[in-house]
């Protein structure tokens, strides 16, 4: 594997189907080595066909994608492109099991025939472990819980070797524990220098573990780190009325209540934005530089 | 009982016979091969389609006198780039499409077996002729199996992987469109050869039943190959070898064979059959019954 950076160039990207809808029309951002960026759009803003544009199977009308500085083509055959399809999208009842699931990251490497090598199994081994499922090897995909299947094809991401992996909704239908290891485990990735892209409806989640954003609808509206990007302003822009708000200044919430209010919610997480507009997180314990920085500033 | 022994084998005392159990045999064997493939893609419709589509193919090899398999084969690929067209170029659905191409090709088909009465006869293409099945005609389907075979044989991890996840295959920088017609061409070539056993109207029970059978009794995919790929030799050979007794329908005889060991294994399949998913559901609710019983009996009121 080569050890320089790895990067995500797309240029002026425009995509037009056949029959003359316009998904997309000049795309452009770049990301480098060693990021989690969430793509962010509601549905029908290009997320999907962004990605396919990323992965070659729809070639841009106009402009160009650039994967390590390679046109897609040569960057596919090099295996550097992996991706986690949406749950939605897999036969379950397929007969495949869990290590032939994961192997079948490998073909791309493997000989005419995709007769597997002992460097192939060890592989898929390791992928298998690193997201504790190598217990599950034997088990037919479809009896697995939402949040093992979803564990299975990040295995599959991880024995290719990826260093753009393209999540799909990674977290619907994932218990929380789950969602927290696969957090755990794309940080490493991030940490290896990979480009983690994860596309998702579940705001609350992005600040909590993306460091930049790519927010598009039909075309790349903002794009950067996440404190800069997110902003309730932006998201306006990108969502135009779709989001839901609560205000506390306008809810039922009074004084007395102080800060031990607690908010629920079903599968998402809430996104909440503090006085200024500022993102707010969930876990204080992690922000304590921020905390410290924003309580100065406020005196 | 020596008397009984003998009429046992008395089919095998004539060459026809022979030559119809062994053909008979080979197709199997290879649609079962790559039943698992058709019906795991979804493609059981396309199925039925190219078996009807290569009708008008055949005829028009008869009466111009050229080999059978290669009418059958261009008809089948027209048929299916038809099909690709108008579903690309309009709004039809799928299963509509499939319908409108095939039927057209079929109707083709009759109108000039009407029109060159000498040339070939109807029913043999729509209800096959194994016993009467020429040399030439063996050979190629013996050519059509040998390289089904092979491409299976090499190639059927890939041909797995495009069924299974076909972004992925892309994704891999695998040709996924080159494999997409491997598929079908493979589909149109055996539906050739089995037409000669069973006819146009039974292809598709030959490669649908042995793979959904075999479906039912496995979760790997491997295994599912094999097991279909028996199935589909062994129903058959004994298919052809009743029809001696029954006097004639080869392919009426290995279709219901085929459909018995479906029902079979439809009911008593260990983990997927009916009587299984009876006794999951029962041992479920046994459970949860010891659950609410406590509460049924008014404990807590």
């Amino acid at each position: 594997m080569k050890t320089d950076e790895v990067s995500l160039d797309v240029e002026g990207v425009s995509v037009v189907y056949p029959n003359g809808h316009q998904a997309l029309s000049d795309a452009s951002f770049r990301l480098g080595a060693g990021t989690i960026c969430a793509l962010v759009g509601v549905n029908g803003s290009g997320k999907s066909t962004l990605f396919k544009s990323i992965m070659g199977f729809v070639n841009p009308t106009a402009g160009r994608v650039r994967i390590h500085g390679m046109p897609v083509k040569e960057s596919l055959k090099k295996h550097l492109v992996a991706y986690v399809p949406q749950s939605e999208d897999v036969d379950w009842q397929f007969p495949v099991s869990v290590w032939d699931v994961v192997m079948m990251g490998r073909y791309g490497a493997m000989n005419f025939m995709r007769i597997p090598r002992a460097a192939d199994k060890r592989l898929v081994e390791e992928s298998l472990r690193r997201v504790s499922m190598w217990e599950f090897r034997d088990r037919q995909i479809g009896e697995l819980s939402g949040g093992q299947k979803k564990r299975v094809f990040l295995a599959r991401a991880l024995a290719q070797g990826g260093r753009v992996i393209l999540l799909d909704e990674p977290f619907t239908g994932v218990d929380v524990k789950t969602e927290e290891a696969i957090i755990g485990l794309l940080h490493e990735l991030r940490k290896s220098g990979a480009i983690i892209f994860v596309s998702t409806h579940n705001l609350g989640s992005v600040p909590e573990f993306c460091d930049q954003v790519v927010l598009i609808n039909r075309t790349v509206l903002a794009y950067g780190p996440t404190a800069e990007v997110f902003t309730a302003q932006n998201l306006a822009a990108a969502f135009g009325g779709v989001l839901r708000e609560f205000q506390f200044e306008r809810s039922t919430i009074q004084s007395h209540d102080g800060r031990a209010v607690t908010v629920l919610s079903d599968d998402e997480r809430p996104l909440v934005f503090g006085k200024d507009g500022h993102l707010e997180y969930m876990d204080r314990g992690k922000h304590e530089e921020l905390l410290r920085k924003r309580r100065e500033e406020h005196e | 009982m020596t008397e009984f022994l003998q009429s046992l084998t008395v089919p095998f005392q004539y060459d026809y016979m022979i030559r119809a159990i062994w053909v008979s045999a080979l197709v199997g064997g290879i649609c079962g091969f790559l039943s698992p493939f058709v019906t795991l893609k979804g493609w059981s419709l396309m199925g039925d389609a190219l078996s009807h589509s290569v009708v008008p193919g055949v005829v028009i090899a008869y009466i111009f006198g050229f080999p059978f398999v290669l009418g059958a084969f261009i008809a089948g690929l027209l048929a299916a780039g038809a099909m690709a067209f108008i579903r690309a170029q309009s709004r039809i659905r799928e299963d509509a499409t499939i319908g409108i191409v095939f039927t057209s090709f079929f109707a083709l088909g009759l109108v000039l077996i009407s029109l060159f009465p000498s040339g070939v006869d109807l029913k043999t293409i729509l209800y096959g002729n194994i016993l009467a099945i020429a040399d030439p005609d063996i050979l190629q389907v013996v050519g059509i199996s040998a390289v089904t075979l092979l491409v299976i044989g090499f190639k059927w991890r890939d041909l797995m992987l495009y069924c299974f996840d076909p972004n992925q295959a892309r994704s891999l920088g695998l040709k996924a469109g080159a494999l997409h017609i491997t598929l079908l061409a493979l589909l149109a070539a055996t539906c050739v050869a089995a037409l000669q056993a069973v006819g146009a109207i039974l292809v598709l029970a030959m490669l649908i039943t042995p793979g959904a059978t075999a479906y039912l009794l496995t979760d790997r995919f491997g295994t599912m190959m094999w097991l279909s790929a028996a199935f589909g030799v062994a129903t058959s050979l004994a298919g052809a070898y009743a029809s001696y007794y029954i006097n004639g329908a080869t392919g009426g005889c290995i279709v219901t064979l085929q459909t018995l060991v479906f029902l079979a294994a439809f009911v008593f399949a260990p983990k997927r059959g009916m009587l299984a998913s009876r006794r999951a559901i029962r041992a479920c609710s046994g459970v949860l019954g010891e659950i609410n019983q406590p509460r049924m009996n008014g404990h807590e009121l």
